[in-house]
């Protein structure tokens, strides 16, 4: 822990490396299973780098103005700063990232700043299907940040600290001491907000293939579209790693981080596979319904 | 990827009227320098192993691509999938016959396309007119518009012959022979001149950025 602070840059990007890495392995290996599912072989698990490799490879792109460029570097900038405030493995000096400084609220604001950035970019790109996905983005955003908002209050309320390591710290010692044993409502409206997050099937209507084209990144091309590849890759990671640390006890070496967060993101894939894709106005309703009472319920335990 | 060649004149884009000249881009493409060596080959393997598809069947052969994606076929197992998108889309399927009124959509479609850009024109409709061949409003020859890397003969071909037709151009990717982006550029005026003497209302810019 007595690190200099250059060691400790050095040990960020270690830890920035491997979460790349193992999000896009993620991603690929999510696909695959999709595929399984629906009785084909699917994509190799590899696919991702291919597609980033091949992106960035691009010959030729365009732009729409300062703003457009900047879009992707502040969505980059969400998943980065969102992962180097968390730590990913309890107390491993590589994998601590900057988790002693900042806490939860700051976190909780990476996440949504990418977002926001996003939709400036987007907007400058002038397809009207970017401002759909934008507006329909923002939208389910806004609704599923009311349950999540309120197990994160509910864990904050319980543990009396906003400190994720001290969160985690408070869960160390067997399954009974997770939060997912100790308050499971703040969990089940968490784990049901992440599916909204993760924008995964029942609530894909931001991207929604096919249907607006791609939503907002529809004008993004070439390297911009490479970078917008990596950061979905560390955002998932980042992610998975945060709600491994506020309900499922945290990690103490880095192959039960990857258990957990696998079988984190498998529930993903779990609804996805089960449940087609809601209208927006559905998913806005049903955040606001069930999930946020269950958020409440939380709260009140947590509280009393 | 050098800035070397000097930048062709700009276009005049008469197909506009004078108070819209303004609002649309007068640059003409221009040919790119591809990388050189292992760079080029490793830069060519990865974009034969990603084929995007933009999603736009612009014929009676657009039916023969779905069910590539479902479980019977599989593209996806390739490295191949649909996008719905022209910027993000490499690979542009032409569905067989191309109508006057659609082949205005492909030049557009396909100026839209970030290079390396490829074409595989599907169905004999493509390659000699077909069974149109002597219809008043479809094209006959899809590559005095656009270039073309790969043809896939029949009427309809399998999707096993598409399989095939992919794993063709994956070869010439891989060969760096997938230049058509910089044919279109060096020919332009030539592919111009074909599309707009089929093309009678051209109210477009001439290069769709």
């Amino acid at each position: 822990m007595d690190a200099t602070l250059l060691q400790r840059v050095g040990y960020a990007f270690v830890s920035l490396f491997v979460i790349t890495n193992y999000g896009l392995l993620l991603i690929g290996s999510m696909a695959r299973i999709s595929a399984k599912v629906q009785g084909r072989v699917g994509q190799p698990v590899y696919q991702p780098y291919i597609d980033i490799i091949k992106s960035s490879a691009k010959r030729n792109s365009i732009g729409h103005g300062v703003m457009f460029y900047l879009g992707p570097v502040f969505r980059l900038a969400g998943g980065v700063g969102t992962y180097m405030f968390i730590p990913a493995v309890f107390g491993s000096a590589l994998f601590m990232n900057f988790s002693d400084s900042g806490d939860l609220l700051l976190v909780m604001y990476f996440i949504f700043f990418g977002q926001l950035g996003m939709a400036l970019g987007a907007s400058e790109g002038g397809h009207p299907y970017s401002a759909i996905g934008v507006s329909r983005g923002l939208a389910q955003m806004t609704a599923f940040e009311v349950p999540f908002a309120l197990s994160v209050i509910a864990v904050a309320v319980q543990y009396g600290t906003l400190d994720i390591t001290a969160i985690v710290a408070a869960q160390q010692g067997g399954f009974m001491h997770w939060t997912l044993a100790t308050n499971p409502l703040a969990v089940v409206a968490a784990l049901i907000a992440f599916l909204g997050m993760s924008m995964h099937n029942p609530f894909s209507v931001v991207i929604a293939p096919q249907e607006i084209p791609i939503g907002p990144p529809t004008e993004y091309q070439s390297n911009l579209l490479g970078m917008l590849q990596t950061n979905r890759a560390i955002f998932n990671g980042a992610k998975l790693v945060l709600y491994m640390n506020l309900f499922f006890g945290g990690a103490t070496n880095i192959v039960v981080m990857v258990i957990k967060t696998f079988l984190i993101y498998f529930i993903n894939v779990f609804v996805g596979q089960a449940f087609p894709r809601l209208r927006v106005d559905q998913s806005i309703r049903f955040f606001l319904g069930v999930p946020t009472l269950i958020g409440i319920a939380s709260v009140l335990i947590a509280a009393f | 990827m050098s800035d070397k060649k000097l930048k062709p004149a700009p276009l005049a884009n008469e197909g506009l009227s004078p108070d819209e000249r303004g609002l649309f881009c007068d640059a003409a493409p221009r040919e790119y320098e591809p990388a050189k060596g292992v760079i080029e080959d490793f830069y060519n393997w990865a974009r034969a192993e990603s084929l995007w598809i933009l999603g736009f069947g612009t014929g009676c052969g657009a039916i023969e691509l779905r069910p590539l994606m479902t479980s019977r076929f599989d593209m996806y197992r390739y490295g191949i999938q649909a996008r719905p998108t022209p910027r993000q889309s490499c690979v542009f399927v032409i569905g067989g016959y191309a109508s006057v009124k659609t082949l205005k959509r492909i030049v557009r479609s396909y100026e839209q396309m970030m290079g390396p850009k490829f074409v595989v024109a599907l169905g004999s409709c493509t390659i000699n007119g077909g069974m149109y061949w002597d219809s008043y409003n479809t094209i006959k020859r899809i590559d005095q518009y656009i270039p073309v890397d790969v043809y896939i003969t029949g009427c309809m071909p399998r999707p096993e012959a598409l399989l095939a037709g992919f794993q063709e151009l994956k070869k010439i990717i891989k060969a760096g022979k997938g230049e058509g982006q910089n044919i279109y550029a060096r020919d332009f005026a030539w592919y111009k001149a074909n599309q707009k003497q089929i093309i009678k209302n051209w109210d477009m810019p001439d290069y769709n950025w």
